[in-house]
């Protein structure tokens, strides 16, 4: 019997969706593995809101790890907590998100286990007994298949890629205090974003801008179609229009910038650069708005309309608030 | 201040990606290789630092083949000091064989600083510094967009999902540094005459497999040929019902 540990994410207390997608993604590891259990492992300063949820995407086991420094990411007590539990556990995988935190967690957790680590995983399986994972590099013009020898495989699951699944199991809870301190890195404070700002890693729809949009105040036009989709949506930029401090390198879409997956990507006044295209082609819908009908967007889109931004996503926006009203 | 900064050669971003015969890597012929464009902000980082503290050494260590000792150059006519080639035949798809390759030039270098970009654009692996800052026990941040450093203690910015952590840090420490923390120097040509004469000092080293096998490297899937439903705002309309009835995404 195989054991799979998915690792959670809270913030201010509540379980983050993503940790949905970590359980949806050890789960399917499990059931490869063949007769595994799926132990979710979260956190905390005391009980994680949501986190009894998570049996309903297939954790046999919800353990709910508390400190009173937990409450804000720790990176080495949660790496010191995760690593004790590991090797305590016998598992044969850890499985964490690709998220801001997982990413900067799985590499101190693979180090101290002195195992390699498979970052933005799109895709498992398993062979013979060892994990296959396919991850994109080049900002995804070429996916690379890679075996994981040796246990336990830890990897990180890219956002938006692995859909939860119900798939009801136990979720029995144990919850278990953990001795020692934050370490030498405290986070302080979190500077929220406005309520509601989704970031375009894990935003189910993406609407994005370049150049086209000829400067950054019409950018409005883009947050006011995003809005439309009732809070499910971002609103991303080229490169060339971060570049141009029109807006925030946080929401650049390309080699340089976030390689995203959402469910619909709009494309809008994007010429669609090699490195741009890099960044959004795993997007399940592409849908291309720019005047110049030979753009290179449009090969990649699924949906396009050639036309002047500023008359075609006025009414697109007001098409879904159709929807949505 | 004693700062190390440790670079990649990477193809640059508009590479159009060939699979190479072999199934598992890129075809480099006609490939232009450059500084890993995040490298460039901790390069940056680095000269910024001793700049301020008035003294200090930029140490950049590269970890590749000899060709790598062209993008240490480009790090030294920005203005680092000397450089130190890691040279191996190859860079292992483990990144935890890279960090210990790394970590065992750093463990003695008494820096106060080691800084990595966030990720190499090739490899994506996104792991490389972090794993050094555990095998030489030193606090660690990684995506570092601000920071500020005074009396041996360090406060830095990363972005997260919504919003930005603050974080505080001891030093000697590692960063891996993200866009937005400031604005690369372009090599002027004195630099550029300059870094011609800096020290380069190529020690050859033998790095693990580890345990990661490359199975293939593979084009990612072709995107069907979509269609171009209309023109102008007249159009929104089929789109709208497309996306709602065919590709059902809203």
């Amino acid at each position: 019997m195989s054991r799979v540990l998915a690792v959670l994410e809270q913030r201010d207390g509540a379980l983050r969706k993503v940790s949905h997608e970590v359980v949806t993604g050890a789960r399917r590891l499990a059931d490869a593995f063949g007769n595994s259990t799926v132990d979710a492992l979260v956190m905390a300063a005391g009980a994680a809101r949501g986190a009894d949820a998570v049996g309903g995407f297939g954790a046999d086991k919800v353990i709910t790890l508390t400190n009173a420094a937990f409450g804000s990411y720790a990176p080495e007590g949660y790496a010191r907590a995760i690593v004790d539990r590991v090797k305590a556990g016998g598992y044969d995988a850890v499985v964490f998100a690709a998220s801001a935190t997982g990413k900067d967690l799985a590499p101190r957790v693979a180090a101290r286990l002195g195992r390699p680590l498979a970052q933005e995983v799109t895709d498992v399986a398993v062979e013979g007994g060892a994990v296959i994972a396919i991850r994109p590099v080049y900002a995804g013009k070429a996916l690379l298949k890679i075996k994981i020898a040796g246990s336990p495989a830890v990897l990180s699951l890219r956002p938006n890629v692995f859909t939860p699944v119900q798939r009801p199991k136990a979720g029995t809870a144990e919850t278990a205090s953990v001795d020692g301190s934050a370490g030498r890195v405290v986070v302080k404070q979190i500077k929220a974003a406005p309520a509601g700002t989704l970031d375009v890693a894990e935003a189910p729809i993406v609407v994005s801008g370049g150049r086209g949009l000829k400067e950054p105040a019409n950018f409005k036009v883009l947050e006011e179609l995003a809005a439309a989709f009732g809070g499910r949506a971002a609103v991303g930029a080229s490169r060339a229009v971060v570049d141009a401090g029109w807006r925030p390198h946080a929401d650049q879409v390309g080699q340089t910038g976030k390689t995203v997956s959402p469910t619909l990507y709009v494309a809008v006044g994007v010429s669609g650069a090699i490195q741009h295209l890099a960044g959004m082609r795993t997007s399940k819908v592409i849908v291309a708005i720019n005047k110049d009908k030979d753009a290179p967007i449009f090969k990649v889109a699924d949906y396009g309309i050639v036309g002047d931004l500023f008359e075609v996503v006025p009414k697109l926006t007001e098409e879904i608030k159709k929807l949505h009203g | 201040m004693k700062i190390a900064v440790c670079i990649k050669r990477v193809p640059d971003s508009e590479t159009r990606v060939k699979i190479a015969s072999d199934g598992k890597s890129i075809d480099e012929a006609g490939v232009k290789f450059i500084l890993n464009p995040y490298d460039e902000f901790a390069v940056e980082e680095a000269l910024r630092r001793k700049e301020k503290a008035g003294a200090g050494e930029v140490v950049v260590i590269a970890l590749g083949p000899a060709a790598a000792q062209e993008t240490i150059r480009t790090a030294l006519a920005m203005g680092a000091d000397r450089g130190v080639l890691l040279q191996a035949d190859r860079i292992p798809a483990d990144g935890l064989q890279a960090a210990t390759a790394l970590a065992a030039e750093l463990k003695a270098g008494g820096y106060d600083l080691i800084l990595f970009g966030k990720m190499a654009i090739d490899d994506y692996n996104h792991q490389v510094g972090p794993m050094v800052a555990e095998l030489l026990d030193l606090p660690c941040v990684t995506t570092v967009a601000h920071l500020e450093i005074e009396n041996g203690k360090g406060t830095a910015e990363r972005e997260i999902e919504g919003g930005v952590e603050v974080v505080e840090f001891p030093l000697p420490a590692v960063l891996t540094t993200d866009k937005g923390l400031n604005e690369p120097r372009y090599p002027a040509l004195k630099g550029i005459m300059a870094a011609k004469k800096k020290p380069l000092d190529a020690k050859p080293t033998t790095i693990a497999a580890g345990g990661l096998d490359v199975l293939a490297l593979m084009p990612p899937p072709e995107r069907q040929a979509g269609k171009i439903v209309g023109e102008g705002a007249a159009a929104v309309a089929e789109l709208v019902r497309l996306l709602r009835e065919e590709a059902k995404v809203l």
